[in-house]
């Protein structure tokens, strides 16, 4: 069994000794007890099983690169037990021990000398690295004429040069121009179809969408959830915006999805229905069909201003396309209590095939992260399906015009050609 | 224990590598390169043979040659340079590679074992413009330089010892990182590395006899001047001493090892 790793009750807590003379003591003595701890991860517990991929979400400071440098080995646990088996590599930081006066080529041999590898597997390696960084001539030049997206391609092709069993991966994906992103995750994603288990810490949603089939939630150095990236990332959203005296429920949708809600609660969604241009409710809609998202909210409270946003997501949980009124310019004003809004949007449905749900939330600013009063994930699922159009793939619908002409006489000679 | 070295044996390439890599970035940006790696141990053997000797042309006794004081300055100063560039490399070891320890798995003991690669490479350097300059002054070593692979074994492990249990109480305490300096400066001048031990009053010649690096330096004086072997008795005290400290080094690597990187 590679890639396998079992974390199980983990704590991790910075000690005051009080005095430096007190640790010491502590390493020689057994029986000396710190002044004060502080946890930073507790009750830590999740598996990872071969050729899973798990991303780590969550706010700074939820001890999320706490967590990977346990699993690393770097630092140690105050309790609880981590077992793995297989080989470990972990991209902590990009151009870890790089010296700016040595070329590429002989940092390339330090960092993998680092990583624990020896001679002839450096050899072996070396032509894939020089490959993969893409960076010419330059490899044999000192590092400190690269520019530091020469240095990410570097760093990231010695760090994944070697597949190992577990990947650990720390913010490091987003590294260098669009295209070498594009190489970075195909080769994350070949990893992954070799059977080596991940491990990611990310900010991006869309990163730990397109590449785990799990992800956890980490809050104040705790599992707060643990599930479907989808799922997760919806609650890590509204965790975001939570605020004092802000209540958040979790539904099972009928979908079987998990469903978020959150918000402050001034103002409550009463309906949120899909129609079509007559007004009847839909659940399947055809591609390019003229819909209408109607969207009814309740004030409960007196409130200065409200901005109604929507987001279309698509089957993995991919924004699709999102927009409020407050980009459109249709802020409602000083709104008093017990007073009804009703939202009519209208569109026409230019969706590929497939399984939509639509987000909406009411909010005072912009974004939701100030000020929300509600938050609904899942508040309306829907189907797209192609009836009446052309057969066509992926997500979105762009009507073409597509012109063929056809020369007579260039047939020919091509075809001419082929015979002879 | 035996963990600690199969891990420094999977490991070899790098501290190879390392080594290699902190000698060539010395002089990497330098026109004359590689030759700065000799030339350096060179002027300072030369300044110490020829301006010091001049200024302070002592006569040691028994020794005909012109130029023993300035032989026996050099002695000193090559088992005093190993002892010393160990001590203040390892002093701020630990602290200095902070990141890489907080953020990268690898066996600690490649670091110390790094540290002293590159301070032997740099001390046969200098024993090799020492030789060079004892061969102008007409002075050739005898067999008693058999000995004195056994002394600079000696010498690094006390160094590594004494400088590993600085380097690791320096992580909480930093304060040792400014004292053991100055300590260190004072040490200098308590062994009779300039000077000879019988230019000192009889009455503090005992008080000197608590310098562990006494029959080290006296040793390499023994060796490299006098021709004849280095006196055991007062060595042996000193093995033991280094092996004590070298031990404890290594437990309190390992102890200590988890509350380092959380300081770091």
């Amino acid at each position: 069994m590679s890639g396998q790793l079992r974390v199980q009750n983990l704590g991790k807590a910075y000690r005051d000794w009080g005095s430096e003379w007190r640790r010491m003591a502590s390493w020689l003595v057994p029986g000396i007890a710190p002044r004060k701890e502080h946890w930073v991860l507790q009750e830590v517990s999740f598996t990872v099983r071969p050729g899973e991929a798990v991303g780590i979400v969550g706010q700074n400071g939820a001890g999320k690169s706490t967590l990977l440098k346990l699993i690393t080995g770097t630092t140690h646990a105050s309790k609880g037990s981590i077992e793995i088996a297989g080989q470990v590599a972990a991209i902590l930081e990009l151009g870890m021990g790089f010296n700016p006066d040595l070329t590429g080529r002989q940092n390339v041999w330090h960092a993998a000398g680092l990583m624990g590898r020896s001679r002839q597997e450096i050899e072996r390696a070396m032509p894939d690295i020089e490959a993969f960084a893409e960076i010419g001539e330059y490899f044999d030049q000192p590092v400190r004429t690269y520019s530091s997206g020469m240095q990410m391609r570097v760093t990231f092709s010695v760090a994944t040069a070697f597949c190992p069993d577990l990947l650990i991966v720390d913010e490091a994906l987003s590294v260098g121009d669009t295209y070498f992103q594009h190489k970075s995750f195909d080769r994350i994603r070949e990893f992954q179809q070799r059977g080596c288990s991940l491990l990611i810490v990310s900010h991006d949603r869309a990163a730990v969408q397109a590449l785990c089939n799990r992800a956890i939630l980490l809050d104040h150095g705790r599992v707060r959830k643990d599930g479907n990236p989808e799922e997760v990332m919806d609650f890590y959203n509204a965790l975001i915006a939570e605020k004092e005296n802000q209540k958040r429920v979790v539904l099972q949708h009928a979908s079987g999805k998990l469903q978020t809600v959150s918000g402050s609660g001034e103002a409550v969604l009463k309906r949120v229905e899909l129609l079509d241009a007559a007004g009847l409710p839909l659940e399947f809609v055809g591609v390019g069909q003229a819909v209408q998202l109607a969207i009814e909210a309740e004030i409960s409270r007196d409130i200065p201003q409200l901005v109604m946003g929507y987001m279309i997501k698509d089957r993995l949980g991919q924004t699709v396309f999102g927009t409020n009124t407050w980009f459109t310019g249709q802020v409602v004003n000083d709104i008093k209590a017990d007073s009804h809004i009703e939202y009519r949007v209208a569109f026409p449905m230019n969706l590929g095939p497939g399984s939509y749900s639509i987000a909406v939330a009411l909010h005072a600013h912009a974004t939701h992260i100030t000020e929300n009063y509600e938050w609904r994930d899942l508040a309306c699922v829907f189907q797209v399906t192609n009836h009446d159009q052309n057969d066509f793939v992926g997500s979105t619908w762009m009507t073409p015009g597509i012109e063929v002409r056809q020369s007579s006489e260039q047939v020919r000679v091509t075809s001419a050609q082929r015979t002879g | 224990m035996k963990g600690m070295l199969l891990a420094a044996w999977r490991y070899r390439f790098f501290i190879i590598s390392s080594i290699r890599t902190e000698l060539y970035s010395k002089f990497i940006r330098s026109r004359l390169g590689g030759l700065w790696l000799i030339l350096n141990p060179l002027a300072q053997v030369v300044i110490f043979a020829f301006v010091l000797s001049s200024v302070l042309s002592a006569r040691l006794p028994g020794i005909s040659n012109h130029y023993a004081y300035a032989i026996y300055l050099m002695s000193g100063i090559l088992g005093w340079s190993l002892f010393s560039e160990i001590v203040n490399r390892c002093l701020n070891l630990f602290i200095d590679n902070g990141n890489l320890l907080k953020k990268l798995v690898f066996p600690k003991i490649a670091l110390p074992l790094i540290v002293t690669g590159s301070a032997i490479v740099n001390n046969l350097l200098l024993f090799a413009a020492i030789l060079a300059i004892f061969g102008l002054l007409g002075h050739l070593p005898g067999p008693a330089l058999l000995f004195l692979p056994f002394l600079m074994v000696l010498t690094i492990a006390l160094a590594l010892g004494l400088g590993l249990v600085l380097g690791v109480f320096n992580v909480f305490i930093r304060d040792i990182g400014q004292v053991v300096p100055v300590v260190m400066q004072f040490l200098f001048w308590l062994t009779p590395i300039v000077y000879t031990t019988d230019t000192i009053p009889a009455e503090y010649r005992d008080l000197l006899k608590l310098n562990p690096l006494l029959p080290i330096i006296t040793g390499y004086q023994d060796t490299l001047l006098y021709d004849r072997a280095p006196d055991w008795s007062a060595l042996g005290l000193i093995v033991l001493i280094s092996v004590f400290f070298l031990a404890f080094s290594l437990l309190l690597l390992r102890k200590a090892a988890p509350d380092m990187v959380d300081q770091l």
